[in-house]
């Protein structure tokens, strides 16, 4: 086990760094940058501006310098568009925002989503069944962009319960329904997977024997089918974490949480370069390590697995 | 021995040698099972409803999806109803523009978009597959690091990369969402080829000399078919969601092109005004299209699964 982590961390971090030279390279191929406007500016001018931001350097040693930074500081070098905030301010402002309720709907998505799926399964063919299977199907037509407007809709402009928007320091109501608008789809499938897979643990040989041996069927559903049956969900919880962080864009544009979602989309609609490729690389490295992490899950639940 | 009669002459002169030898093949079966599954077909046929509405719709359009409507414009939440009358058969939006047109031209960019992404994978996605997987060695190693570190990046972000650095139009939409969506097929496709490479008809049409590249073309991409259709299959709708999620940010591709995410965007931004039809129709649309091709894909699935047989 403690051999299996040390490799994955090796393949781990030269693909962290391979993602944060690929982007760099994609982002300075790009014709036109931050300064290019309608009106042109004088080159002098233009020259002075890129010597600021060290645009005039190689564009090796940018990136050396760039990787440095991030290395050893953590630093992502300042924003193109706001003169005042570098990325780093943009993305502490904003990212503890999209964590707290990313990590809320997460946990809602797991939690429901794996809870419906065992009581699905078994209570096989009862309503509670049904119910689970048609929010399985609906969840696949259900994204957080289709959720938001219907949950606004619904709460906001005809019961008039809860704000439409905003963040508010994270009081609960302001974070209702971002955090059911992100984990709604995915709760779906959590719960769909769960059914399945515990459908299919319980009609396997081990557990007839431990029926056959007399155990009470809440043993039977704790003690042996729980692990077995929650392998394929783990394995899709490294996805379900990428969708909420990616969903999380959409929130924080949509409902005004001021996250880091919303900086993104601004940064892609003014070539803020530096700033989208803080935040990509950022997001990057997330899922790189979630990745991981749910892999050494998997390999530490799996009793087949053994590195 | 046998009575003779005009309907037994009639049978005997149907069987040939062709008809005779015939067997039952696997797709055969597939196309069997399919036909068979209510909820899939029903899909096909919904599915194929919408795409004639799509191609014919614009034929009984009063107004073209460009073409504003300025006395609907003053007063969209009363003028710009849905109504037989006004040629507005699903009302105007904001600005006055026919939606039924504007629905017609997003759900035709919506399947396009799921067509062509799917296609693209289908395409790099089992060629990228099916030479890491039957060279195997090194080069398998070194391609599949490369799948692996590009599948690091959410696949949403790479998109939005993309469609900013070249330019947000047809183009490089569709290149965006083919460089996201040939991973995961491409690892598929390999694992396949991987497991294909080593049954027996393989090393009796090397033994016969037949060269590494017929053997890819003539035995492993037709027993590729079956997974490669349903994952292609079970990717339009991602293609589609992945689309309308960027339009709906704003990201996608921009006016006077529009797509289902950017017309349900408009349409949640005005719902607060009365005019809720600009949010119902683009989205009966969209969910409609979402869960049809859900089904397709999983009957297909059923169909082709060689785990099911």
């Amino acid at each position: 086990m403690l051999t299996y982590t040390i490799r994955r961390l090796l393949v781990a971090i030269p693909t962290i760094l391979l993602l944060i030279v690929a982007s760099f390279f994609l982002m300075h191929a790009a014709p036109g940058g931050p300064f290019t406007s309608e009106r042109p500016l004088p080159p002098a001018v233009l020259a002075n501006i890129e010597s600021r931001y060290g645009l005039d350097q190689p564009l090796l040693k940018q990136l050396w310098d760039y990787l440095m930074n991030i290395l050893l500081r953590f630093d992502f070098g300042p924003s193109f568009k706001f003169k005042d905030r570098d990325v780093n301010d943009i993305i502490a402002q904003g990212f503890p925002i999209s964590l707290t309720y990313g990590t809320l709907s997460f946990l809602a998505a797991s939690f429901v989503g794996i809870t419906l799926g065992i009581i699905a399964a078994i209570r096989h063919n009862s309503w509670i069944d049904y119910f689970a299977v048609s929010v399985g199907i609906a969840a696949q037509a259900l994204p957080n962009f289709i959720m938001g407007p219907i949950l606004i809709l619904t709460f906001t402009l005809w019961l008039q319960l809860l704000p439409g928007g905003g963040w508010n320091g994270g009081q609960w109501q302001y974070l209702i329904m971002p955090v059911i608008a992100l984990s709604t789809s995915y709760m779906g499938n959590i719960a769909r997977i769960t059914r399945s897979s515990m459908l299919e643990v319980l009609n396997s040989n081990f557990i007839r024997t431990a029926r056959a041996k007399g155990l009470p069927e809440r043993q039977v559903i704790w003690r042996h089918a729980m692990k077995p049956t929650l392998l394929p969900v783990i394995s899709y919880l490294g996805p379900v974490f990428v969708y909420v962080l990616t969903g999380s864009v959409f929130v924080d544009l949509y409902f005004s949480t001021g996250g880091l979602g919303q900086s993104y989309v601004n940064s892609a609609l003014t070539r803020d370069y530096a700033v989208l490729l803080g935040v990509t690389i950022l997001y990057g490295t997330l899922t790189v390590f979630v990745n991981m992490i749910t892999d050494l899950a998997y390999a530490w639940f799996d009793p087949k697995i053994r590195y | 021995m046998f009575g003779k009669s005009a309907k037994s002459e009639a049978l005997a002169g149907e069987i040939t040698d062709y008809t005779a030898i015939q067997g039952r093949s696997l797709m055969h079966d597939a196309r069997e099972r399919f036909l068979r599954n209510k909820a899939a077909m029903a899909c096909v046929i919904a599915l194929g409803l919408i795409a004639v509405f799509v191609v014919f719709g614009p034929l009984v359009a009063q107004w073209s999806n460009e073409e504003i409507d300025w006395t609907a414009m003053g007063d969209v939440a009363v003028l710009g109803k849905p109504s037989i009358s006004s040629g507005h058969f699903f009302g105007t939006d904001d600005l006055g523009r026919d939606l039924y047109s504007r629905t017609i031209q997003a759900t035709r960019t919506s399947l396009l978009v799921g067509l062509i992404g799917a296609s693209m994978a289908l395409i790099v996605g089992t060629s990228y597959g099916v030479i890491s997987g039957y060279y195997g060695g090194r080069l398998d190693n070194v391609m599949m690091r490369i799948v692996d570190i590009l599948m690091a990046i959410p696949t949403t972000l790479v998109i939005i990369l993309i469609l900013v650095i070249a330019g947000r139009s047809f183009i490089a939409l569709f290149i965006a969402l083919g460089a996201v969506s040939w991973l995961t097929m491409s690892r598929i496709v390999r694992a396949q080829t991987m497991a294909l490479k080593g049954r027996e008809f393989i090393e009796a049409a090397r033994a016969s000399g037949v060269s590494e590249t017929m053997i890819i073309i003539r035995h492993i991409l037709p027993n590729l078919i079956g997974v490669v259709i349903v994952y292609a299959s079970l990717l339009v709708p991602e293609m589609i969601l992945a689309e309308s999620f960027i339009s709906f940010l704003g990201l996608g591709i921009s006016e006077p092109q529009t797509s289902l995410g950017r017309l349900i965007a408009e349409g949640a931004g005005t719902m607060g005004y009365g005019t809720l039809w600009q949010l119902a129709y683009p989205l009966t649309f969209y969910v409609s299209i979402i869960i049809t091709m859900f089904f397709i894909g999983d009957g297909l699935r059923d169909a082709l699964d060689p785990k099911d047989r």
